[in-house]
């Protein structure tokens, strides 16, 4: 073999392994993207809208009220189109709150639930199943196709977000972790998985817009305060309370950044 | 209205219009202190995530305090580097070649330090989550540069180890700001376990040098 030709075949040779490599991976990422397209068409989460809807209408608690005078964002009884203006500000609580918190104000006060009452098993577990997380799939799923539209024009709507973009570049713990150290870049991957800017409108939109999420490793519908509680456990910092004003505010930046974006879940997530 | 209410309601608008005003002129220094207050009231310890967690050192306060605008200012940079690089301990006996196979299960798992584990397990470095490194693992991120071939391309000498070794102790030590968790600083890998990632990185013989 003469240099040039042996240049030729090297070069080809790293060619091959480049090819390789990319074919490898954009299969692998093709074979997730048929299974949620094949599970996409009956998705899961479609049993979590009915319970949850049944849910909605159904009499409980020392008062025996169902939730359909509930305001969450749109006026007392209104479903359709209320979760894209969530979180927002609510003058009976004096709060900004997201829909999870929202839910426990409405079961505190219409249902007569304790707080301790409405928040039990609010992440389900097998047969310890969430009503939260079956309310959460009905009512967002009456906002498909509708874009999201946050307000920060109240004051404590605009303190919100800010804090809650604090809180998104807050490294800390020891990992040193930020939510910005995956989410505040553009076209990163953790292993396969892309991982979305959420810095980034169009970015943010995808992700915001598709959760609640049906996930398909762990057989439950997850709502948004799941979703960041897990990335807090990854991100090694300690456990964020459960509908706190705290995941309000970080879900409040999320949302802003995800405005104008078509609502499409409960989607069928990894 | 007479002129008392229509007074009253003047004096109520004008304050709102204050209060307003005041929210819009809230800094960035006031949103930070609010968060970090709202974080210790809301966030609970849980397992060995213990809220003193919530609680930053230096570095992640001047990378937290930039990360919004940007890079720390060069001289900034230069002194967070140069106090890191004094927390490195290197192995007493000069030696930082492990073994590059336990450095590969190493670089393949991210357990540890989170909530729903036991504190004592050993941790890894979860270098595939964002580092491609040898050749036959394609599922690797993107969040860090690529490291394969990288004693090939790089050199195998003792130098080259040592550089490593701190590199991984304490990435603040050489890139301030950097993603990269301070693996020997913060405790997460020990001494043993820093060298084997060195050897996979380093061995010759390690897959990642093929």
């Amino acid at each position: 073999m003469n240099p040039i030709q042996r240049a030729v075949s090297l070069v080809c040779a790293a060619c091959a392994l480049a090819a390789f490599g990319v074919h490898a991976q954009s299969s692998t990422e093709q074979e997730i993207e048929k299974y949620r397209q094949q599970v996409g068409e009956e998705n899961p989460a479609e049993l979590w809208e009915m319970r949850g809807e049944a849910l909605w209408k159904q009499p409980r608690g020392p008062k025996h009220a169902s939730l359909e005078q509930c305001d969450i964002g749109l006026g007392p009884g209104v479903v359709k189109g209320a979760y894209t203006v969530l979180p927002k500000y609510f003058a009976d609580t004096g709060k900004v709150q997201d829909l999870e918190s929202r839910l426990v104000t409405c079961m505190e006060t219409l249902q007569g639930l304790t707080r301790e009452e409405a928040t039990k098993n609010h992440f389900g577990s097998g047969p310890k199943r969430s009503p939260m997380e079956a309310l959460v799939a009905y009512i967002t799923s009456e906002s498909r196709g509708i874009p999201m539209h946050v307000s920060v024009s109240r004051p404590e709507e605009k303190e919100a977000y800010e804090i809650g973009k604090k809180m998104f570049f807050y490294r800390a713990g020891p990992h040193d972790f930020a939510c910005a150290t995956c989410h505040g870049h553009p076209n990163l991957r953790i292993r396969l998985q892309d991982l979305p800017n959420l810095t980034d409108p169009k970015d943010a939109q995808r992700a915001y817009t598709t959760w609640p999420g049906y996930r398909v490793s762990q057989g439950e519908v997850r709502t948004m305060q799941h979703r960041l509680n897990d990335c807090y456990r990854q991100q090694r910092f300690p456990e964020p309370g459960y509908a706190s004003d705290a995941v309000t505010a970080l879900t409040m930046y999320l949302a802003v950044n995800a405005n104008g974006g078509k609502y499409n879940g409960p989607a069928v997530k990894r | 209205m007479n002129n008392h209410k229509l007074r009253i309601a003047a004096l109520a608008a004008g304050t709102a219009l204050v209060v307003a005003g005041c929210a819009a002129l809230t800094s960035s220094h006031d949103a930070e202190r609010d968060a970090v207050a709202l974080m210790k009231k809301d966030f609970h310890s849980r397992g060995q995530a213990t809220l003193d967690r919530l609680d930053q050192d230096e570095v992640q306060k001047a990378c937290t305090r930039y990360a919004e605008t940007g890079k720390l200012p060069e001289g900034e940079a230069q002194h967070l580097q140069q106090a890191q690089l004094a927390t490195v301990k290197y192995p007493a006996d000069g030696d930082y070649l492990g073994d590059w196979k336990a450095g590969e299960k190493i670089a393949q798992t991210g357990k540890g330090k989170q909530w729903n584990e036991k504190p004592t397990a050993k941790a890894g470095g979860n270098c595939y989550a964002c580092h491609q490194l040898a050749k036959h693992e394609l599922s690797y991120g993107t969040i860090g540069p690529s490291l394969y071939h990288f004693g090939r391309t790089r050199g195998y000498g003792v130098d080259m180890q040592k550089y490593v070794y701190a590199k991984v102790y304490n990435p603040q030590a050489f890139t301030a700001c950097s993603s990269m968790p301070r693996f020997g600083y913060h405790g997460i890998l020990t001494e043993q376990q820093i060298k084997d990632v060195v050897a996979l990185l380093l061995d010759p013989k390690s897959p990642v040098n093929q």
